[in-house]
């Protein structure tokens, strides 16, 4: 395992690469977002309705709200992979309609080809744009060295722990260096040791980069501690409820300690307070549906 | 710090002692293994001379395994009425394996078309599984009256024997697709061509190369069973005089030689299965190793 300070020591700051830090075309705008799904029924459900939310560039926005309420639909919408039903995105001023560029996308489950190697997991993307595989070979091999896992090139994903896929996804969705950085529950399955090591480690990753990322998670301790903003959704059909800024200093260095910070516990807990509502209300509209 | 000097030599001892005890049980393990395979064989062939010998059973229906061994040599040096064995052998071969190679490939294909695309598969599913529902082999009858003797027909029962075991296999390889694995390519920017090269094809392989072994004895199967059926050469045609002149035994060792070819080939679809899917976490459950 690596830690933060190693990769300081590796130094990840990119160069020859833009990010999205100050850079209009990672603006992400989100205006009355509605989707609606057809069940295999017939019937009509509601995900979310009337979602409207800013991502300025470069910021780091996280998503928190109860089971099942539209957040990994609103992804979805920005990302381009769907349409909305009403309302629009807009991504650095065009609306979204196709698949978006300069997109990355990280899920819970890692999405990594079972049947490719380590190596041929991350170059995936620069090949994917055109570029030659000579060069893509070389830029994969640099990032599987800034997330640790040099050495483990020729590897098969099953033969990796759950920490060290999840650097290679991570490896994967930085590769093209993105404007915006779509994460849905990323590190939600995993131990809470390595949950924080990749928390410190994706903020490292992130400082060097900028991206404008949307980060959903369950986890509102993970969510103050790694995001610039963090917006409450409530129960279904999604909608934003509360959008908290969240003032702590970066950089945040380690999540573990920033944690029994004064100015932390205030926040989250004036956000859990927003929060709790929300998450009551889902389950009872769950066990409500099972009774 | 004494006791832990001392002790270092003794725990090294032991666990070269616990080594050399796993290796012993492995061994001992492995011996009554075939053993017991040994035995079995011994069992079932010696009870069948035994039994055919005695006159329990009537060796005229139902064969002795020294007259099959007579029979086999005589197929290979005598060779039968039709040519040598090693002819027909090469004929039915070549039927099975023409026919294995394009029920494969069609069954491929339109496996990946159906499973790809929702609105076909709706549509033509139903047919596929009234045509699966149908005993197939009858087909044999019309494609040896609509073609004649010759090879074509014999390829053509194989092909699509072996197409609807491979079909279903690609087809449900498609469908249990990881959708996320498409979603991250799509946002990757990959077009269509490009998320069935790199997702949906690798990802159904799996599927495939499964049924391979399966669609191989189905093919040998309908190379057979169409020789049976009407044919001038081949190894279905040497089991059906044989079965005109009451000689089980000849039977007998066509099956013989046509388990043999398939078991090779059986070998040979492991070969490329383990080098297709080198990538897979080894195997979780013994049963494949039957």
């Amino acid at each position: 395992m690596t830690t933060v300070s190693e990769l300081q020591r590796r130094g990840g700051t990119p160069t020859d690469q833009g990010g999205g830090g100050g850079d209009d075309r990672a603006r992400i705008e989100i205006h009355g977002l509605t989707k609606r799904y057809l069940t295999p029924k017939g019937e009509t459900f509601t995900a979310i309705r009337d979602v409207s939310l800013t991502v300025e560039p470069g910021e780091f926005c996280a998503i928190v709200g109860p089971t099942g309420c539209g957040k990994s639909t609103t992804l979805a919408q920005v990302s381009g992979l769907e349409h909305p039903s009403a309302g629009s995105v807009t991504v650095g001023g065009n609306i979204v309609e196709g698949i978006t560029n300069g997109v990355s996308y990280m899920f819970q489950a890692d999405a990594l080809f079972p049947w490719k190697t380590v190596l041929n997991n991350v170059l995936i993307g620069p090949v994917l744009l055109g570029t030659p595989r000579k060069e893509a070979t070389k830029l994969a091999m640099d990032w599987l060295r800034r997330v640790g896992l040099a050495g483990f090139e020729d590897r098969y994903p099953h033969q990796l722990s759950g920490g060290m896929r999840k650097r290679v996804a991570m490896a994967a969705a930085l590769i093209n260096n993105p404007r915006i950085l779509l994460m849905d529950e990323p590190f939600g399955a995993l131990d809470v040791q390595t949950k924080a090591i990749m928390q410190n480690e994706l903020l490292q990753l992130w400082e060097g980069l900028r991206p404008s990322v949307l980060f959903i998670t369950h986890d509102l301790d993970e969510a103050v501690a790694l995001a610039d903003k963090v917006v409450i959704m409530t129960s279904s059909p999604g909608s934003i409820k509360n959008v908290f800024n969240i003032d702590l200093p970066r950089p945040r260095g380690d999540v573990q300690q920033i944690r029994h910070e004064k100015r932390f516990l205030e926040l989250q807990g004036q956000i859990w307070s927003s929060l709790k509502d929300e998450v009551d209300r889902a389950y009872k509209q769950t066990a409500g549906v099972s009774a | 710090m004494t006791s832990i000097t001392h002790n270092a030599p003794l725990v090294q001892e032991q666990e070269a002692e616990l080594k050399a005890a796993a290796h012993r049980a492995v061994t001992l393990r492995n011996t009554w293994i075939w053993i017991g395979r040994i035995m079995l064989a011994v069992v079932v062939l010696g009870g069948w001379q035994w039994f055919t010998a005695v006159g329990w059973v009537d060796k005229f229906f139902f064969g002795q395994p020294t007259e099959v061994w007579n029979s086999l040599v005589k197929l290979f040096t005598d060779g039968t009425a039709f040519g040598s064995i090693w002819e027909n052998l090469w004929i039915t071969v070549q039927e099975a394996l023409l026919g294995f190679l394009g029920g494969t490939l069609a069954g491929v294909i339109l496996g990946i078309l159906l499973g790809s695309n929702r609105y076909l598969s709706d549509v033509v599913g139903p047919y596929i599984r009234i045509v699966n529902s149908i005993p197939r082999i009858v087909l044999g009858s019309i494609f040896i009256v609509a073609f004649g003797l010759g090879m074509g027909p014999k390829v053509l029962l194989a092909a699509v024997l072996v197409f609807f075991v491979v079909f279903f296999n690609a087809f449900q390889g498609v469908r249990e697709v990881d959708q996320n694995l498409v979603s991250n390519v799509r946002v990757l920017g990959a077009s269509p061509l490009q998320v069935a090269m790199h997702v949906t094809i690798p990802s159904a392989m799996t599927w495939i190369i499964a049924s391979l072994h399966t669609a191989f004895g189905f093919a040998i199967i309908g190379a057979l069973v169409a020789e049976v059926l009407g044919a001038q050469h081949g190894v279905g045609l040497i089991i059906s005089q044989a079965q005109g002149t009451f000689d089980p035994n000849t039977v007998f060792a066509c099956m013989v030689i046509i388990a043999v070819v398939t078991l090779g080939a059986e070998y040979l679809i492991s070969l490329l299965e383990s080098t297709l899917l080198k990538w897979r976490p080894p195997s979780r459950s013994e049963a494949q190793a039957i």
